[in-house]
């Protein structure tokens, strides 16, 4: 299958100078990632560094990396990191929180390593309303290895590791684990963002940034699923696979879930 | 005879001036975590060493410092690995089926260089095995725990009081070469009450350049372990590699008890030890010239110390709350230089003096004396 470039329509003669309405984001290192071409990890990178330069919190942030595609996203974000075992980095946030209570501590997890191999820390973490913000990217599948059923795997989705696709009978439902953790009373803040349009973009955007500040409040734990794609192990193209985004929503409803800030 | 690379005990004098207490062994050991500078504990509750976690939830926040009773231990040593990378010093406390669920950490703590001290108070195995005191852990402790090619101090005290000093050289050692240290315990050191003297010692502070304080005005760090070039991982694993030769050269302990003149020695560690001191005393008593070799430090385990003492024995016995497993050790080390014996016992079971008394006169009677030595 071929992709076609946009074709951009050349300047009219009497157009006004260039501005620059978009740059590279000043915590986001001036580097190419490893991620796959049309992979929605860089637009999520982006928007965590632009909200942690915005709120100032950079400098005394300690985020944790997480077991997956994003586990280098040490090598694009300009702040310390550590590097957690598989799913376990709500637990490692909690280390570094209560040794560090004046420090923004932040995790940065994929599906499967939160809502499968790292269940029971992520919902203690907010069962304890442990003060740090979980950036959760939901592209349905464990894109690491090559693209196997996830918990958040949509029924019918065909994976390498459910080659006729998911049957509820065999591999379960998909786990609506924001869901689940906006009912515990320790979540302060849950909200589901995507990065299929640039609407949905700018309003994950504000998401991020209502989840830092619930942190910095100190309102308790707060976390972002942002659903995202992965065009390699959807089998699509980049431009198929952010058009499949809106079919996720139907199953992944994007919306705030919990602001316990908002509610006073 | 004690013999360390290490100062690890204030001198006899000094120790009996000060008034002696009645402490149970889990709490002593908290205690001792605490007046070392322990800024964080986290743990999960589980016999028999919920008594050490109970007096940190009570202790820790009335000195201002961390503790968190964890959802899992996989969840405790993961608040460890966090709390460590960011600069503090960090407890965490189990028993046998916690320590299995510890094993994963261990493997990321010692590929991120990072310093917690971790306490087992070993109960019976396999599986949920009992509650009872064992020693059935050795091998997981000093060869197993976690994957890859790593290596983990483990002390094991013989007595409260000693665990007490070895808590401080267990941080001390944690942060000099940026590890995690084992403190093993048993079942009987971690239930029973002791008239001790209590030593503290807090170790000084180091701020290591690599700690994650914010990238405040320098470049970020990162604490990690994964380096996927092989040419990366492989430096990376030299290095650590460099630095477990460190440690096995500088911080092997040991003691030796009656082994001058002995003709049969008894190689015991923990509360096994004691039980062999009170079979030596009594070997002695009926003629048999025994002695005990007391390893201290499981790993590095004091080889060269136990071959050169085994030159001069008929027979070496090796007394283990377990099946088998240092003794392991023990032949590596003598390597062939006198027969090398075993009595143990299981699931809880404590040998007795007269036990082990028994098993000394065995391994005389098959052995014979060493040519030129009487």
């Amino acid at each position: 299958m071929t992709v076609q470039a946009p074709v951009l329509p050349a300047a009219p003669a009497d157009a006004p100078p260039a501005r620059l309405i978009a740059g590279r984001p000043r915590l986001l290192e001036d580097r190419s990632t490893h991620y796959c071409p049309g992979c929605g990890h860089g637009v999520v990178h982006r928007l965590v560094a632009e909200v942690l330069d915005e709120l100032g919190v950079a400098g005394r942030t300690i985020a944790v990396a997480a077991v997956g595609c994003a586990v280098f996203a040490y090598d694009y974000l300009h702040v310390d990191f550590v590097e957690a075992q598989h799913g376990r980095a709500p637990a490692v946030a909690t280390g570094i929180r209560r040794v560090r209570p004046d420090h923004f501590v932040l995790t940065y997890q994929g599906d499967g390593d939160l809502a499968a191999i790292g269940t029971a820390e992520i919902v203690h973490a907010a069962a304890r309303g442990e003060r740090i913000t979980t950036i959760f990217v939901n592209n349905g599948t464990y894109g690491m290895t090559g693209g196997q059923l996830a918990p958040t795997s949509l029924l019918g989705q065909r994976t390498s590791s459910t080659p006729l696709g998911r049957d509820a009978r065999l591999n379960g439902y998909p786990i609506p684990i924001t869901e689940m953790l906006a009912l515990a009373p320790g979540t302060a803040y849950a909200a589901r963002g995507s990065v299929a349009t640039p609407s949905t973009i700018g309003r994950t955007k504000a998401m991020i940034r209502r989840a830092c500040e619930t942190q910095i409040e100190g309102l308790g734990f707060s976390i972002v699923e942002v659903l995202s794609n992965c065009p390699v192990g959807w089998g699509m193209t980049p431009v198929e696979s952010i058009a499949h985004l809106a079919e996720v929503a139907e199953t992944y409803p994007l919306g705030v879930l919990v602001d316990r800030g908002a509610e006073g | 005879m004690i013999a360390t690379s290490v100062p690890s005990r204030p001198p006899a004098a000094a120790r009996n001036a000060e008034r002696r207490v009645l402490l149970k062994g889990n709490e002593a050991l908290a205690e001792a975590a605490i007046q070392a500078g322990c800024d964080a504990y986290f743990g999960y509750p589980i016999t028999p060493q919920a008594e050490l976690l109970e007096w940190m939830a009570r202790r820790m926040p009335e000195e201002g410092r961390a503790f968190v009773q964890a959802e899992s231990e996989i969840g405790a040593i993961s608040m460890a690995l966090g709390a460590a990378a960011a600069g503090a010093r960090v407890l965490v406390s189990t028993s046998s089926p916690g320590f299995s669920l510890m094993a994963e950490g261990m493997s990321y703590l010692a590929g991120s260089e990072l310093p917690v001290v971790l306490v087992d108070v070993m109960r019976g195995g396999p599986g949920l095995g009992s509650i009872g005191p064992a020693q059935s852990d050795y091998l997981a402790a000093v060869k197993g725990h976690g994957h890859g090619d790593y290596r983990v101090p483990v002390l094991a005290p013989a007595s409260i009081a000693e665990g007490m000093v070895l808590m401080a050289d267990a941080f001390e050692i944690a942060e000099r070469y940026r590890t995690p240290v084992i403190l093993l315990a048993d079942g009987i050191l971690g239930q029973a009450m002791e008239p001790v003297v209590p030593t503290y010692r807090m170790p000084p502070r180091t701020d290591g350049d690599w700690v994650l304080s914010g990238a405040d005005g320098r470049p970020p760090r990162v604490v990690k372990s994964l380096h996927l070039r092989p040419e990366a991982l492989e430096a990376h694993n030299q290095h650590l590699q460099a630095k477990f030769s460190e440690i096995a050269a500088r911080e092997v302990r040991w003691e030796t008890e009656r082994l001058d003149g002995a003709e049969i020695g008894v190689v015991a560690y923990g509360v096994a030890a004691r039980v062999a001191r009170t079979a030596v005393g009594r070997a002695r008593d009926a003629g048999l010239a025994a002695g005990l070799f007391r390893p201290i430090s499981l790993w590095p385990f004091p080889s060269a110390a136990l071959a050169e003492a085994a030159s001069r024995l008929r027979a070496v016995l090796v007394v283990e709350l377990s099946a088998g497993q240092m003794v392991e050790d023990a032949r590596l080390a003598i390597e062939g230089r006198a027969p090398v014996f075993f009595h143990g016992r299981t699931g809880g079971m404590v040998p007795s003096p007269s036990e082990v008394v028994g098993a000394l006169r065995r391994a005389w009677a098959q052995t014979e004396p060493r040519g030129g030595t009487r």
